[in-house]
C-alpha cells in the first residue's frame, strides 16, 4: 500500500522537474529564470527522495543524508549564480521601480 | 512505471540543454548547468531503486558534490575573473 504511495511521490516529482524545464526556457530574464530553476528542482529532489524512502525503507539514512545536503548546497549555488550575474551587469526584462523613479 | 518517470525527466533534461544550448549569457548556462545536476542526482536515485542497488546512491552524492563546486567555481569566475 505504501509503495503505491511512493510512486505517487515520484511521479509529483518529475512533474515538478518538467515544470521547472519549461519555465526555464520560457521566462524572459537571469533572475526569473535561477528563480524556477531552484525552488522547483529542489521540491522535486525532496519528492522523489521520499518516495523512494517510501518504496525502500531500508535506504533511509543514505536518502536523509542526501535530502540533507540538497537543502544546504542548493539555496547556496542559487544566491552564488544571482550574486555574480548581479555583479556581472544583468537587468530585469520589466523594471516597473526604475520605470516610476525616472 | 519506472519507464515513464525515467522518460520524462530525460525529457525535461532535453528541454533544459536547449537553454543550455541557447541561453544569451553566461549566467544563464550555468542556471542551465545548476538544474542539469540536481537532474543527474535524481536520476541516479531512480536508477539506484530499478537496479536495486544501494551503491548509486553513494554515486549519487559525490555527483551533487561536484555539481555543487562547479557551479560555485562558474560563480566566481563571472564574479572576479581567474
Amino acid at each position: 500500500m505504501i509503495a503505491y504511495l511512493g510512486y505517487i511521490f515520484i511521479f509529483l516529482g518529475t512533474l515538478a522537474f518538467l515544470i521547472s524545464a519549461i519555465g526555464l526556457v520560457r521566462m524572459p530574464d537571469i533572475y526569473t529564470r535561477m528563480h524556477v530553476g531552484t525552488k522547483s528542482t529542489t521540491m522535486g529532489t525532496l519528492l522523489v527522495i521520499l518516495g523512494t524512502i517510501c518504496i525502500e525503507p531500508s535506504w533511509a539514512w543514505k536518502l536523509i543524508l542526501l535530502a540533507i545536503f540538497i537543502l544546504l548546497t542548493n539555496p547556496l549555488s542559487s544566491s552564488v549564480i544571482a550574486r555574480a550575474s548581479h555583479t556581472d551587469g544583468a537587468t530585469l526584462e520589466s523594471d516597473e521601480l526604475k520605470e516610476m523613479q525616472k | 512505471m519506472f519507464e515513464l518517470v525515467t522518460l520524462l525527466l530525460l525529457l525535461s533534461m532535453l528541454i533544459t540543454l536547449y537553454r543550455f544550448l541557447k541561453g544569451p549569457t553566461l549566467g544563464d548556462r550555468i542556471v542551465a548547468f545548476d538544474v542539469m545536476n540536481i537532474m543527474g542526482v535524481s536520476l541516479l536515485v531512480l536508477l539506484a531503486l530499478y537496479f536495486q542497488r544501494s551503491l548509486y546512491l553513494d554515486i549519487a552524492l559525490v555527483f551533487g558534490l561536484i555539481g555543487f563546486l562547479g557551479t560555485t567555481i562558474f560563480g566566481r569566475y563571472i564574479e572576479k575573473g581567474i
